[in-house]
């Protein structure tokens, strides 16, 4: 039988399949954080379960960190108290921890990735929505509630019903200036936020063919966003050679077996999906959001659809914005890069890149936030620091930081921040926030400007 | 886990769409270490203005509405995994939360923490707007075994699919810890079998 990607991967990740319910599915990697993992510890230790596996859980600090001083002792009560658990319950169970500080610390999205963790075929889950970035990978990677942390911890495994099968295509060529994030919130703006419900997504054609495995990373970390569990790219040799190397990733002769079986993970000819699109790169421009959710995105140059319903006239009261009305020239007073949507070296360099050279306008408060400590380092290596800093952007310590502002990093209410995160829903940056979903090159050229800028046309 | 068998009560009809998991706990609530305590804090910032004051127009601030049935407009849930939410929902005294469309995520939370998430027609879920926004004190009934929620005054009703194993769950307050631990020793011979190497599945070698 004809297979997809997706089913190669599942079905040889299932133990058992119940009749009439769900498949028992083996989980490879088991990624924890502070924030989705404390319950899932209390209740093993009230019904005196054991982690079933330890050695195939990796654990960071990451949502609910400072972003300044990770020397010092976190000053939050609640935020202290909530890592310190994390270091206890992993302490306890033998589960690898890279805490605050540690040289592999970091966004989980970014640093498992980064760190040769992550690798085609497996399956990996985490209590974070955003898993779906390593699908990236060809890898079946999704989020999950806290009580299927437990589950894992418990069995290394999940019951779940297998999801059906979506794949959307991108063929031809990107114009000048639209980066991946620009592709996927053009497919959210097109297809919706719950077009995905129930779906697991395959990515294919030139474009993401054509993309670094950060932009793939970006593309599969916003399946979500449309509904989908997860997204998928099949692994080729920029997937095998980004892996190759890295601290976790097998090496020598197992490294040539895996790479054997890992070319075989891609969709056969002819197989089956549920639903599919296309779309053409061609079509696609820089997108920013207007909305209170991922899927009200325009081009950067467009304006707001007339034609609304109630739940749209909501997010523009939210927005303060008018149906009609344009963007651009927008005055913007904060503008932030980082998130696990984009926060990679990749992002750094084409934000400093449009940066170099440049001041920030005196309006803007700009904040970039490494994904990882490794990432810091090479922004370090490569000289962005000193980019951003002439330029007059705050540059952070690494964690999710403004994305869902759970640390001290908010948006102030009634503010608008053009943000490379993945969410624009009320209040996501803090109370009262008005998130504008971009890319980060967009981001970059409205903290320059103080307003929503049209980047491309220095491009030409 | 409690169980759910059969649920007659009134209901609170929150009449928005794409309530994504930020709005029903944010995000600043979830320093929490254990499980209690998120239902002062559900809805928060519809519910509550900066001042901590309740913001009269939301629906769980007027009196007219009670009841352990939340409506909600279309896909309900979207958002963050947070199982957080589904905590919130429970605790704040729902036992079950009817929409259109659920998130796949929160629907899973919901269903391990025996909150049932009802899902019905477009049709039908603008029915039961309307008949709580007619009369708040309205009753609706939503019996698991058989599948069917009903508009008690008039009868209306409809079916709703339940994944079977999830039903079976419900009613029997059976979570599926207790399932996967009773299946170890199947995990390990799977485990086995894939030649002590992760990843690499038998056929393909």
């Amino acid at each position: 039988m004809k297979k997809t990607l997706f089913d190669k991967i599942w079905d040889s990740h299932v133990v058992e399949s119940i009749p009439d319910g769900p498949d028992i599915l083996y989980i490879d990697k088991h990624l924890i954080h502070e924030v989705t993992s404390p319950q899932a510890f209390n209740e093993l230790k009230e019904r005196n379960i054991p982690v079933f596996r330890p050695e195939q859980i990796v654990a960071t600090a990451d949502h609910n960190t400072p972003t300044q001083d990770q020397h010092l002792p976190v000053k939050d009560l609640l935020s202290r108290k909530q890592l310190k658990e994390l270091s206890q319950n992993c302490e306890e169970n033998n589960i690898t921890l890279y805490g605050l500080g540690h040289p592999y610390n970091g966004i989980v999205h970014v640093m498992a990735p980064e760190l040769g963790i992550t690798q085609p075929g497996m399956t990996i889950v985490c209590g974070d929505s955003h898993t779906s970035t390593h699908g990236a990978f060809g890898t079946i990677a999704f989020g999950i509630g806290t009580s299927q942390v437990t589950q894992v911890f418990a069995s290394q495994c999940l019951l779940v019903e297998k999801p059906k099968k979506l794949r959307v295509n991108v063929n031809g060529k990107l114009k000048k200036g639209v980066l991946p994030k620009d592709v996927i919130l053009y497919i959210i703006s097109k297809l919706g936020t719950n077009s995905g419900t129930g779906y697991f997504c395959e990515y294919a054609g030139n474009v993401f063919e054509e993309m670094s495995m950060e932009g793939r990373m970006t593309v599969c970390n916003m399946s979500i966003e449309m509904g989908a569990r997860g997204g998928l790219i099949a692994p080729d040799q920029t997937t095998i050679d980004y892996v190759e190397g890295r601290e976790f990733a097998p090496k020598g002769e197992e490294f040539e077996k895996m790479k054997a079986y890992w070319e075989t993970l891609k969709t056969d000819e002819g197989a089956e999906f549920d639903q599919e699109y296309s779309f053409e790169a061609e079509d696609i421009e820089p997108m920013i959001t207007y909305g209170t959710n991922p899927g009200m995105g325009i081009k950067l140059t467009g304006s707001i659809p007339i034609e609304g319903d109630k739940s749209d006239a909501k997010a523009l009261s939210y927005m303060n914005f008018k149906p009609g009305e344009t963007l651009l020239e927008k005055p913007i007073n904060y503008i932030f890069i980082g998130s696990c949507t984009n926060s990679r070296i990749e992002d750094f360099r084409v934000a400093a890149s449009y940066i170099k050279g440049k001041r920030k306008a005196d309006n803007v408060n700009a904040l970039i936030v490494p994904g990882s400590q490794q990432v810091a380092t090479q922004i370090r290596e490569e000289g962005l620091d000193k980019v951003f800093e002439e330029a007059g952007f705050t540059l952070r310590q690494p964690g999710c930081s403004a994305c869902l502002a759970m640390n001290d990093d908010k948006i102030p209410e009634g503010e608008y921040c053009v943000s490379t995160s993945n969410r624009n829903f009320e209040g996501r940056q803090g109370p009262g926030s008005r998130t504008i979903l971009a890319s980060p090159l967009t981001a970059a050229a409205t903290a320059i400007s103080g307003k929503i800028s049209d980047h491309t046309l220095t491009l030409n | 886990m409690e169980k759910f068998i059969k649920l007659i009560d009134t209901a609170i009809p929150l009449d928005a769409e794409n309530v994504d998991t930020d709005q029903i706990i944010p995000a600043r609530f979830l320093k929490a270490t254990d499980k209690s305590g998120f239902g002062e804090n559900l809805f928060r910032d519809w519910r509550f203005d900066k001042n901590g004051e309740p913001i009269e127009d939301f629906v769980l601030n007027q009196n007219k509405y009670s009841g352990s049935i939340l409506i909600a407009g279309n896909n309900f849930g979207c958002g963050s995994s947070r199982e957080h939410a589904a905590w919130a929902i429970k605790a704040y005294g729902f036992k079950a939360v009817v929409s259109s469309y659920f998130a796949d995520i929160f629907k899973g939370n919901a269903l391990n923490n025996g909150l049932l998430p009802v899902q019905v027609s477009p049709d039908f879920l603008h029915r039961l707007f309307t008949s709580v926004e007619k009369d708040p004190k309205e009753k609706f009934s939503i019996d698991l075994e058989q599948q069917k929620i009903t508009i008690k005054s008039s009868g209306d009703s409809e079916h709703f699919d339940i994944d079977p194993y999830k039903k079976t769950c419900l009613i029997n307050a059976y979570d599926d810890i207790d399932f996967l631990t009773s299946k170890l020793a199947e995990i390990k011979k799977f485990e086995e079998k894939r030649s002590g190497k992760e990843s690499i599945p038998q056929e393909t070698l």
